[in-house]
């Protein structure tokens, strides 16, 4: 981080030591702003984002002690730090109680600042990246699920592998919960942006405005409720990787400010002119027909030319059923150790049954079987019974015993429509088939009570 | 024609005057012009209760009237110097600005309990007044130990780097320079 990436606020009613203290830091090169007073300062505060916050502990009105309180509320990993007059150790007690990091008693030997200033930054540095390291850690759902040694998924890899020592931007593409941001993670731990964070961003899960805050940020006051200036997603990942995630869902006006990112690497916070610099690497990743949506015209086509540079495609589970025994056995470990149970592996008819179903959700829907299944375990070994199956084959219609297409095609209408409960346009959703087309099935194969 | 102005705060024909007048001419580039007879007040920067001087008192009054052909304006005091925050200061200035000051007191071995010594005093005369003729360039404190912008906060942090300003300095310094001779400063 550079000192001008730092900012520090010196609050204090004494012109000569609020000057004096400013100009010694301005000198280190860091971001430095001055108040008189409690109120000035809290202003400064909505203004601008401060790192450290030098306090007077007496002063006209508001007191430090007080000014500190509303500080921390504004944002309590704002480092505080008092300044008093007299080694007034009640005081400046009561102030470390409430968070503050020291306190200084005027005059200060400049060596004793200096290394003040260091380890208060050294402080909010473990702060910043204790709290990046927690998001990363909350983000990282089941690592474990990289598991298994079909052809299909060592080609994955391989390719992460390729790709990850570039700066290529990237393109994961897979069914719903084939793993498509473990995959990402991947090529970001194996890449030179490694200590830098992954920012994730769920495209599908804002709406367009708030997808534009999310990204980019707001200056205080951009929109009704923006208090204070908001450092968006994008220039987090300084340095790092912008996972976007569900890409084919942005509105066409982001799809725009996107590119312009893209192509610039520099952007504006929303309701603020001040143009951003930004350095990251963009992965992204959808399950969507991509293709589809250029040519219906609901996705640019430079847009898609930007992103689609390297193209990875999860097999779904099914095309790599030799990897259900080892991602079940995966599963079963780490939850005997969450749980706290003794079960050590799965039956070989459980195993069997869990070969046989095709596993629409991929590898999340076997982990959750597994999980459930965990849940109810009795044994040692995860047995049938303890497998809680929402869509285990009817007998006498499983489709392994059945020859045609059409025979196929019948009992999985007949299957997604038991599923959906009868509702037509929601099977016919799933079935990506349009509502009138089930209808006519639905006739043919006279599935119509 | 334009000079850095070297201002000697009660000391008429110091030791140190040729090395400081040396070293500034060949780091800057800008003619000298050594001046000891400019008012300044003292005893109305001195604080009884601290036994020190102002620093920001005496900066004040060496900007108070700047001579015409006065590019910059080093003051060189005997004085033990200090801010209001700071137990001292080496020395002061003006970020981006005309003016500076250096003290002496410090600087001399004496001060440590141990034999003067002229020249290392010089030595480090030199490297200071560099130093805040530097921030007056607009220059910030530089993190590489051996540029002549590290921050010192004890003598010792001066002896261990040079009067030399690091690659990237001496660079940003040059651009301020330029801007100089092609402004209306220096004819």
């Amino acid at each position: 981080m550079r000192p001008s990436d730092i900012g520090i606020l010196v609050v204090d009613d004494e012109a000569s030591v609020r000057d004096a203290l400013g100009k010694w830091f301005k000198f280190d090169g860091y971001r430095v702003d001055m108040a008189a007073d409690a109120n000035a300062a809290l202003r400064k505060l909505q203004d601008n984002p401060w790192d450290i916050v030098f306090l007077d502990i007496k002063m006209p009105g508001m007191d430090g002690l007080e000014l500190q309180r509303r500080i921390k509320q504004i944002d309590k990993n704002i480092i505080t730090i008092m300044i008093t007059a007299f080694a007034s150790v009640d005081t400046s007690i009561q102030a470390l109680k409430e968070g503050a990091f020291d306190y200084i008693v005027k005059p200060v030997d400049p060596d004793d600042m200096s290394h003040l200033i260091r380890n208060a930054l050294e402080q909010r540095r473990l702060l910043s990246e204790n709290i990046q390291l927690r998001r990363q850690i909350e983000e990282i759902s089941f690592p474990d699920e990289i598991v298994g040694e079909s052809p299909a998924l060592k080609k994955v890899m391989e390719k992460v592998v390729t790709v990850a020592q570039t700066d290529s931007t990237v393109m994961v593409r897979g069914e719903s919960g084939t793993g498509k941001e473990l995959v990402a993670r991947a090529i970001h731990s194996n890449s030179n942006r490694r200590y830098f964070p992954i920012i994730t961003i769920n495209c599908g899960a804002y709406t367009e405005g708030l997808l534009e805050s999310e990204l980019f940020g707001h200056e205080k006051g951009a929109y009704t409720g923006a208090l204070y200036r908001r450092r968006g997603k994008l220039e987090m990942a300084d340095k790092g990787t912008v996972f976007l995630d569900e890409i084919g869902n942005i509105g066409v006006k982001m799809q725009m400010d996107l590119l312009r990112v893209i192509e610039t690497r520099q952007f504006t916070r929303l309701g603020g002119d001040k143009l951003i610099d930004v350095d990251f690497r963009i992965i992204c990743a959808t399950n969507k027909d991509l293709e589809a949506a250029v040519r219906d015209g609901s996705l640019r086509e430079d847009l898609y030319y930007r992103l689609n540079v390297f193209s990875i495609v999860i097999p779904p589970l099914r095309e790599r059923k030799s990897d259900i025994a080892l991602l079940s056995r995966s599963f079963v470990n780490k939850y005997a150790q969450s749980m706290n149970k003794n079960v050590a592996d799965l039956t070989p008819e459980t195993l069997e049954m869990l070969m046989r179903y095709d596993w629409p959700g991929n590898v999340r829907e076997l982990r959750n079987v597994i999980e459930r299944a965990m849940v109810g375990a009795r044994g040692n070994m995860i047995e049938v019974k303890d497998l809680s199956f929402p869509f285990t084959p009817v007998n006498g219609e499983d489709p392994g015993d059945q020859d045609s297409l059409e025979d196929m095609e019948k009992i999985h209408i007949k299957r997604i429509l038991e599923r959906t409960g009868g509702n037509i346009a929601q099977a016919a959703g799933i079935l990506k088939i349009s509502r009138l087309t089930l209808y006519n099935k639905i006739e043919k194969y006279q599935l119509k009570k | 024609m334009a000079f850095i102005y070297i201002v000697s705060i009660k000391s008429a024909d110091p030791f140190w005057r040729k090395p400081l007048e040396a070293g500034i001419q060949k780091t800057f580039g800008i003619e000298t012009r050594f001046v000891t007879d400019w008012r300044i007040d003292l005893p109305k920067t001195y604080d009884s209760a601290r036994g020190q001087y102002n620093s920001s008192g005496i900066l004040l009054q060496l900007i108070e009237a700047p001579p015409a052909d006065a590019v910059k304006i080093l003051g060189v005091a005997q004085a033990d110097l200090f801010i209001p925050i700071l137990t001292f200061v080496f020395g002061e200035a003006q970020l981006d600005g005309i003016g500076s000051v250096v003290s002496l007191h410090r600087l001399n071995n004496k001060y440590y309990g141990l034999p003067e010594n002229q020249m290392l005093q010089t030595e480090r005369l030199v490297k200071e007044a560099i130093h805040e003729l530097g921030h007056t360039f607009g220059l910030v404190h530089c993190t590489y130990p051996a540029c002549v912008l590290n921050k010192s906060t004890y003598v010792e942090d001066i002896d261990q780097k040079s009067q030399e300003f690091c690659k990237e300095c001496r660079q940003d310094l040059e651009i301020m320079l330029k801007g100089l001779r092609f402004g209306k400063t220096i004819r």
